[in-house]
């Protein structure tokens, strides 16, 4: 069954790489020129334009291009002239444990909230809820993170400063995972463990806020449809306890809805990922790869944004799994 | 709009005083676009090292930004710019999206299988991401940015006008326009995607926001609009430096108010929502 998945994401696969291939030939002007920097010679031009390849035809780039991408060469950086795959490797964990920690903050409010509107539908509260979801996904997401910083940081002052995952006071932990709550656990030091979780927290509610609305509406919508179908009402005819009703007989056949709109939400959260990360001085891809525009440097643009599609790719082909795991109908079909 | 779709308008209003409220701002923002520059007190580009920096006063309702210029007279001035980019961009979309997904719909077959392929390649990118290589690929404009707002939004229109041509493929009144001797091209222009535009105006306005978002998102980053030009996501972005030392109102006042043009196209979108099919409502 997973195999089968495996084989239904591959035609998206091959999409984003045409995709992002052609994006490296639509450069304006002269690729190479680009690719060799504001302040290169017309020789040094003349090399990266045979290095690239660009002297062939299309097609046989494209080739060039697969074979580059099978060995896991994505360039150069200019401006660091560090490889763009090992670059954005050690970046990527930084990135990956903001985006989750976002998810989860997201769902642990926006599920329950749901359930509360969907038990009542039409009062205040059920007002309340939508509008604060559409609230939610109307802030930008930029915005938010200035205004949480201001709030919690300069004028309150219980939050650390807003710049990277760990106060100048601390050393990274060792590596293992690459993502500090988890490396200093396995580290088992409690105040680096403390002090990284302090500096995710605005960052992340910051992301989670973007993402609830979704979140929230879909988990309201399918728990009204599962409750008014008829095993519940035959449930609650037989006198069995009201949470026993919502959350054994409800709730796990509302969750597949849910568990679908969460392909759109990391779409939402990767692409918001970038803003936050720059707002909060995040040292993770996002931050790497405005750095990269800043600077005209588009090999590191053109690998973020392919790893950023594969990995959504990846991810939405994790939640085809997961699906099939929580309703084993789907599997039959699918 | 006939009397019962008026009652019905006039009940869901009535109904849900938030769609009325919202109703109102879009007007107002409109008019902010249109007549922005013109109404503006001062000149947006005009800077005074003097007064740079000084609070919300009498004189600077807004206060002022790091080089002296009048943020309420900026934000206002960029209404026109942040409408323009989601309006031209949402309109790309739904032209090129809405006529896609009817030809995809009507004919199916290898038509629908191409197009549903374009949808689905640029759906398999986490949208914003795919915004940011296009301009960065194309370059850095403003038309750009208009491009790709609209690339990453094609997909929605085209599922919507597939879905709904689709289901309205084989309907009696289209049989019949077909009997009379109309063309397929014909059939489907005049009779049947008429009816597909409700559910495409919905799909607008709740894109209008996100199209808005998008863009100040963009040029937050740098991407497409530059400054000295004023635009909410490169105001809020200028302001970012000063916040975190207490200047609050250079990102606050056009952050709040990108805050509430997207607010407001959302709350937009779920009233029409109401309207047009009250079993959608989530």
């Amino acid at each position: 069954m997973v195999l089968k998945r495996l084989a239904g994401a591959l035609p998206n696969v091959i999409g984003v790489v045409i995709v992002t291939f052609l994006l490296t030939r639509a450069l304006p002007g002269d690729p190479a020129a680009y690719f060799a920097g504001p302040s290169a010679s017309t020789e040094a031009i003349q090399q990266i334009r045979a290095s690239l390849g660009l002297d062939k035809p299309l097609a046989h780039q494209f080739a060039l291009y697969l074979r580059d991408l099978a060995k896991g060469d994505l360039g150069n950086s200019l401006s660091t002239g560090q490889p763009v795959l090992t670059e954005i490797r050690q970046r990527l964990p930084a990135s990956l444990e903001l985006t989750l920690c976002g998810l989860v903050l997201a769902l642990s409010v926006a599920v329950p909230l749901g359930i509360l509107a969907a038990t009542r539908p039409g009062s205040w509260i059920d007002h309340l809820c939508r509008l604060l979801a559409t609230a939610g996904v109307s802030l930008p997401t930029f915005f938010t993170g200035l205004l949480l910083a201001y709030v919690f940081y300069f004028l309150l002052g219980v939050a650390p400063s807003p710049l990277g995952r760990i106060d100048v006071a601390f050393s990274p932990p060792p590596t293992v995972t690459g993502l500090y709550l988890v490396d200093s656990l396995l580290a088992r030091d409690a105040a680096l463990f403390w002090a990284s979780g302090g500096q995710l927290v605005l960052p992340a509610v910051t992301l989670g806020l973007f993402v609830m609305a979704p979140l929230m509406r879909m988990t309201r919508a399918s728990m009204l449809g599962v409750l008014s179908s008829e095993f519940i009402r035959t449930a609650r005819a037989s006198g069995l306890p009201r949470t026993k009703v919502l959350y054994a007989y409800a709730f796990r056949n509302a969750l597949l809805p849910v568990v679908t709109t969460l392909g759109m939400v990391f779409s939402f959260l990767l692409g918001s990922n970038v803003l936050v990360e720059k707002v909060f001085a995040w040292p993770g891809i996002g931050s790497y790869v405005i750095e990269a525009l800043v600077a005209s440097d588009y090999a590191p643009v053109q690998g973020f944004v392919l790893t950023m599609a594969l990995l959504y790719v990846a991810l939405n082909l994790a939640i085809d799994v997961l699906y099939g795991f929580i309703d084993p109908r789907v599997g039959i079909e699918g | 709009m006939n009397a019962a779709t008026l009652r019905h308008v006039r009940y869901v209003a009535t109904q849900n005083p938030v769609t009325l409220a919202a109703f109102l701002m879009f007007t107002a923002l409109v008019l902010l676009a249109i007549a922005g520059p013109w109404i503006a007190p001062y000149d947006p580009l005009a800077s005074d090292t003097a007064n740079a920096l000084k609070p919300p006063s009498a004189r600077n309702w807004f206060g002022t930004d790091s080089l002296g210029r009048d943020i309420l007279s900026r934000i206002m001035v960029a209404a026109r710019l942040d409408f323009g980019i989601a309006v031209s961009a949402v309109a790309a979309s739904f032209a090129i999206g809405a006529t896609l997904g009817a030809l995809a719909g009507f004919f199916g077959g290898w038509a629908d299988r191409i197009i549903g392929r374009i949808a689905d390649t640029i759906m398999a990118f986490p949208l914003f991401v795919l915004a940011m290589g296009i301009v960065a690929a194309l370059g850095n404009t403003v038309a750009n940015i208009v491009l790709a707002t609209a690339i990453i939004n094609l997909p929605f229109y085209i599922r919507v006008s597939r879905a709904e041509v689709n289901v309205r493929r084989n309907a009696g009144y289209v049989e019949a326009a077909r009997l009379a001797g109309n063309s397929d091209l014909r059939v489907l222009a005049l009779h049947v995607f008429p009816n597909v535009l409700p559910p495409m105006m919905v799909q607008i306005s709740l894109n209008m926001g996100w199209a808005i978002l998008n863009a100040a998102g963009l040029s937050f980053i740098g991407l497409g609009v530059r400054p000295p030009q004023a635009e909410w996501g490169i105001m809020v972005a200028e302001g970012a430096t000063y916040i975190i030392s207490g200047e609050w109102w250079v990102a606050l006042f056009p952050g709040a108010v990108l805050m509430l043009a997207v607010f407001t196209f959302n709350l937009l979108g779920d009233g029409l929502r109401d309207v047009m099919d009250p079993r959608m409502r989530t």
